[in-house]
């Protein structure tokens, strides 16, 4: 992106595309000319760990899987004009080198950045010698070194003599919370955790007993389960967590080891020596998204992150330009999954008024009704070039296809996927009037869709279709048996055509939606969340269960940036209120639930008067609690307090706070501990928060701060800084040695705790105690229960996926957001809110829910009702009548794995194109020959 | 007919998303693997039924190799999960009736694991080789 004008809603974009010298319609990814292309390249995906051709393509996965020429290497741009190698042996005339970099002008009404990060280059650490020593790597090449597509294989080896280590360090905080190597004084929040999972697969990579050890400042398992992956790493797999900041990494003469030495917390000096060492780097900013940032003229953060705000976390400070991921703070993986949701939503909320002013309408074409006439089958079998013919003998394919039952015609083709091809299979279609297509060339997971749509406009069921897959799954990995590789294509047609026989068509329905959204929860989330759909245009029922809107943002009186809390919180509830979309039910439970995605209707309870709402989404967002701890004196004495409690002390200026002079904070009360093993992640930061406050207030203030692992991760780290400038004293703990509370006879408070680095007790008396306890869920288990959704053990609701859909639930159309989900501070229940509300709006957008094609049925007149297939089902789609005493799959809930399927003792579910029919067939046909000479064997 | 090189059938049952994918980029890779496997494309490892395998071994397989996601990676959530308990039975049952459990095969295979696709064929098929005809091919043997 190179330039930008206009306004929200209407901007040009000027956007340049780089030319990469082949043609994405003719490429077939045959990798024919990353063959032979004579130049060879470090491997920028593998981090320079492998090498790649000139002509490539970026991974092995990528999307589209189109290759390109890297012009910086290619030898005919290096050399004026010679090589050309692969635009020679391209089968499709795909290689161009007259293209150019196109400059094209975008109308679009929003923009979402979402560039990214570049890892930190730690050459700057002299004394760690990355570029110096092989076997000191970065945490990104060893992922590399352990992915199954890396360049090696997945096997655990060093650089230097890719020989297997036994004995692994990696050094935390690499490029982080750093200002003397870099200017990186932000913690990048994700390296504690990526080096445990590094450890813990090298692990189990490893043929010999790896000996692992990671060395930390403070270890950051803040995320959801992260705490309980952490201990099991410790406990189970016996990685080593050793607290110490390592300064030197020193070669050991003679080998390639390297030798570390470190200071223990009790001070005792250790060397230890490994044969590889990972440094965890940290993330930043790269120089082309600063670049990008300076084009739009967006303001950015002292960190180098795209500035936004807690209240509107992917909002730049460009009116219509959003951000997400760690362009916007670093951050893992879940988080920006979220805040990719929150920036579409963003986004749609300012496109409401034109959504689908652009989307063009698929045309319709008239299907003709097969169902009466016996299968006729027509085969087409691709050369894909040499690509398949180069070893498969296709003509002989072809004329056995010929001799298979109901077959009616058949056909090679040079390429199957070209447009004239395409034109071809249409027209023997009407010709022969053919009802099944069977092609036999690459593979379905690309290609089925191109074909399906060929065939639906020659007027069939597109579902009428089956691919024999010879490319990669034949010609590819037979290429030194033709014979073989032919018997096998052979095989798989018959297979194919065996399959298309049984083949039905398929029935795809709309199921209409109410545009209607259910919101259950009435704080910052649930009221984000209704506005986020109000705002998009969708009609909302915000349930709270108490007489007031805010939930225990009401409590907090800052956001760890300092924004006030109150007037931003006046003014939601002030725009929920006066919503005409949003109907607020005060005093109000949901008590019952029926139907499905797009076709709910929730009973609310209403001080007992009960109505019902039809609504096509809902959204839970009934936020958590804070454990009111048994221990420490809580509740017996005024002087012990809960953060929040504290928060009120500063509002009401409550004298036992402003005239204290010693105040002592303990950390993860309640939580990480082997009954509640998750932390809750608010609390250090709230603490540092109240201890800068009250430096703040009264500078000869003495205080303290007792925890186990200070976790103010990302940018909130600099607070952790500020405080430990203001004078702020930090004393570690261990779980094993906890604080120890007295009262004294003035009712103050007598705290003993352990220094580990003095390694002898300190005694502190204190004014005011302040507890960091930990968050709960309360009340979750109906809720759970009437949407069919899912817990974690330690009662937090549970999304569908922990990575990749962090708002999703595996039932469709039910959404979390806000501390339900797991604890978090307000900017990131923000934006999770805004996140479901977004993914909320992809059902309510449609007017009709597209059901059917390869989903499950069950056979009413076969079904004994015994119900094996409805606990397996992971979607709850099968629902047990009981008036029939049968099974019953709800069509528009059904995925189509066929799990129940498989489950059914009588056979009688069906999963619509691949039944048991057509997999019996499939069975039957490969072993065909075989049954045949068994059959002759007998005879003779 | 007799001196012919016994050369194993074997029947690979393959989840759409991550085997199914594994064994593309197999191809893509160009990883060679002999040719005696027989590839039916199923949407999720737990859609393979106890009967289609022993569908597969009456018809005369001498191995049926089953692959789906990671635990942890499945497409629909839980349904590998199924599948162990399916093939673990399965393996248990094949035994009971005479036939070696180790003809029956499941791997994880993800979509990226192209190498290990390859090497699970490779393995598979030579330790089925070495194992000899599946003993429910009596007619053959009796010839």
């Amino acid at each position: 992106m190179v330039g930008i004008s206009g306004e929200p809603g209407n901007f040009s974009v000027s956007v340049r595309e780089m030319a990469r010298y082949i043609d994405m319609e003719k490429c077939i990814a045959c990798g024919v000319c990353a063959e032979k292309c004579p130049k060879k390249v470090p491997d920028a995906f593998n981090e320079g760990l492998g090498t790649r051709k000139a002509a490539h393509l970026s991974y092995s996965q990528a999307v589209p899987p189109k290759y390109s020429i890297d012009k910086a290497q290619c030898l005919y741009f290096l050399k004026g004009g010679k090589c050309k190698a692969c635009e020679k042996f391209c089968p499709t005339g795909a290689v161009d080198f007259s293209q150019a970099d196109q400059d094209r002008d975008i109308p679009v009404g929003a923009v979402i950045l979402a560039p990214g990060f570049k890892a930190f280059d730690p050459t700057q650490y002299s004394a760690y010698h990355y570029a110096n020593y092989p076997n000191v790597i970065t945490g990104m090449e060893f992922e590399r070194i352990l992915a199954a597509a890396g360049p090696f294989q997945g096997h655990l080896v060093r650089p230097s003599d890719h020989r297997e280590p036994t004995k692994i360090a990696w050094l935390q905080c690499v490029g982080s919370r750093d200002l003397n190597h870099c200017d990186n004084s932000y913690c990048s929040a994700v390296c504690c955790m990526y080096a445990i999972k590094e450890a813990v697969i090298a692990k189990e990579h490893s043929h010999d007993p790896l000996d692992a050890a990671i060395f930390y400042m403070d270890m950051r398992t803040h995320g959801k389960e992260f705490e309980k992956y952490y201990w099991r790493a410790q406990d189970e797999q016996g990685i080593r967590f050793i607290r110490s900041r390592v300064h030197t990494v020193d070669p050991v003469p003679g080998t390639d080891d390297l030798a570390i030495t470190y200071i223990r917390e009790d001070g005792a000096i250790n060397t230890e020596i490994f044969d590889l060492v990972v440094l965890s780097v940290g993330l930043e900013t790269s120089p082309g998204a600063m670049k990008l940032a300076g084009t739009l003229g967006i303001d950015i953060n002292s960190d180098r992150f795209a500035q936004t705000s807690s209240f509107t976390p992917v909002t730049t400070s460009k009116p219509g330009i959003y951000v997400c991921g760690a362009f916007q703070g670093p951050k893992d993986i879940p988080q920006s999954v979220m805040e990719a949701s929150a920036a579409s939503a963003a986004a749609s909320e300012l496109l409401a008024p034109v959504r689908f002013s652009l989307a063009r309408k698929k045309p319709v074409f008239e299907e003709r009704d097969v169902s009466q006439e016996e299968p006729r089958i027509g085969v087409f079998v691709c050369h894909c070039g040499i690509n398949i013919a180069g070893t498969v003998n296709v003509p002989a394919v072809r004329d056995y296809a010929q001799t298979l039952p109901h077959v009616e015609f058949v056909e090679d083709t040079l390429f199957a996927c070209s447009q004239d091809a395409q034109g071809l299979i249409k027209d023997r279609i009407r010709e022969h009037n053919l009802n099944r297509v069977v092609v036999a060339s690459c593979t379905p997971r690309t290609h089925e869709p191109t074909f399906q749509e060929t065939i639906k406009e020659a007027g069939l069921n597109k579902y009428l279709f089956q691919m024999a897959n010879i490319r990669d799954q034949g010609a590819w990995v037979h290429m030194n048996e033709p014979e073989a590789a032919t018997q096998r294509a052979k095989d798989q047609v018959r297979m194919a055509i065996a399959s298309a026989a049984f083949q039905p068509p398929l029935r795809e329905f709309d199921l209409p939606v109410t545009k209607a959204g259910l919101v259950v929860g009435g704080g910052v989330a649930g009221m984000e969340a209704a506005l986020g759909l109000a705002d998009q245009g969708y009609q909302v029922h915000l349930v709270e269960k108490k007489d007031f809107l805010g939930g225990h943002a009401r409590k907090l009186n800052q956001t760890w940036l300092g924004e006030p809390i109150k007037p931003y919180l006046d003014d939601l509830v002030e725009k929920v209120q006066n919503h005409s979309l949003i109907e607020v039910h005060l005093n109000s439970g949901v008590t019952n639930v029926k139907g499905f995605v797009g076709n709910f209707t929730s009973t609310i309870a209403t001080e007992g008067r009960e109505v019902d709402v039809d609504h096509g989404a809902v959204i839970i967002a009934i936020g958590a609690h804070s454990y009111k701890p048994q221990e420490y004196f809580y509740g017996e004495n005024p002087r012990v307090m809960l953060s929040l409690e504290l928060d009120q002390a500063f509002r009401e200026k409550n004298p036992l706070l402003t005239e204290a002079k010693t105040v002592v904070f303990i950390q993860c009360v309640g939580s990480r501990i082997p009954e509640r093993p998750y932390c809750s992640r608010v609390c250090c930061t709230h603490s540092v928060e109240n201890a800068i406050q009250l430096k703040e207030m009264n500078p000869d203030m003495d205080v303290f701060i007792l925890y186990r692992d200070l976790r103010t991760y990302g940018s909130r780290e600099n607070l952790y800084k500020k405080a430990r400038e203001k004078g702020v004293i930090f004393i570690r703990f261990d779980l094993e040695n906890a604080p120890q509370v007295e009262q004294l006879a003035d009712g103050r408070l007598k705290v003993m705790v352990r220094d580990p680095i003095l390694g002898f007790p300190i005694t502190l008396e204190a004014d005011i105690l302040g507890l960091a306890s930990a968050i709960i869920v309360k009340e979750q288990e109906r809720l759970a229960q009437l949407f069919k959704v899912p817990l974690t053990n330690d009662g937090f609701f549970l999304e569908a996926h922990m990575k990749l859909r962090p708002v999703d639930f595996a039932t469709d159309g039910v959404f979390i957001a806000g501390l339900a989900h797991f604890p978090k501070p307000i900017d990131e229940a923000i934006a999770q809110a805004k996140a479901a509300a977004g993914r909320a709006s992809v059902v309510l957008a449609q007017d009709a829910i597209r059901a059917g094609g390869v989903v499950a049925e069950i056979d009413a007149d076969t079904c004994v009702g015994c119900q094996a297939c409805v606990g397996v089902c992971p979607f709850g789609a099968i629902e047990y009548v009981p008036d029939e005493d049968v099974c019953e799959v709800n069509q528009a809930l059904c995925k189509g794995c066929g799990t129940c399927a498989a489950n059914c003792p009588s056979e009688c579910i069906t999963l619509f194109g691949f039944s048991h029919k057509q997999i019996y067939s499939q069975v039957d046909e490969a072993l065909k020959e075989l049954e045949e000479e068994m059959e002759e064997a007998a005879g003779a | 007919m007799s001196e012919k090189k016994f050369e194993p059938k074997i029947l690979g049952f393959f989840c759409n998303w991550c085997t199914y994918a594994g064994a593309d980029l197999a191809g893509v890779s160009r990883l060679q693997y002999p040719p005696n496997i027989r590839v039916i494309r199923v949407m999720c490892s737990g859609t393979v039924s106890p009967h289609h395998v022993l569908r597969a071994f009456q018809k005369g397989a001498d191995g049926v190799l089953i692959g789906g996601c990671h635990i942890g990676d499945c497409h629909y959530l839980r349904g590998n999960y199924m599948t162990i308990k399916r093939i673990s039975f399965l393996q248990e049952l094949l035994k009971f009736t005479g036939v070696e459990p180790g003809r029956l095969h499941l791997e994880w295979i993800s979509a990226a694991e192209g190498p290990k696709l390859a090497q699970t064929v490779r393995d598979f098929t030579e330790k089925i080789r070495k194992m000899g005809p599946s003993p429910l091919k009596p007619a053959k043997q009796a010839a």
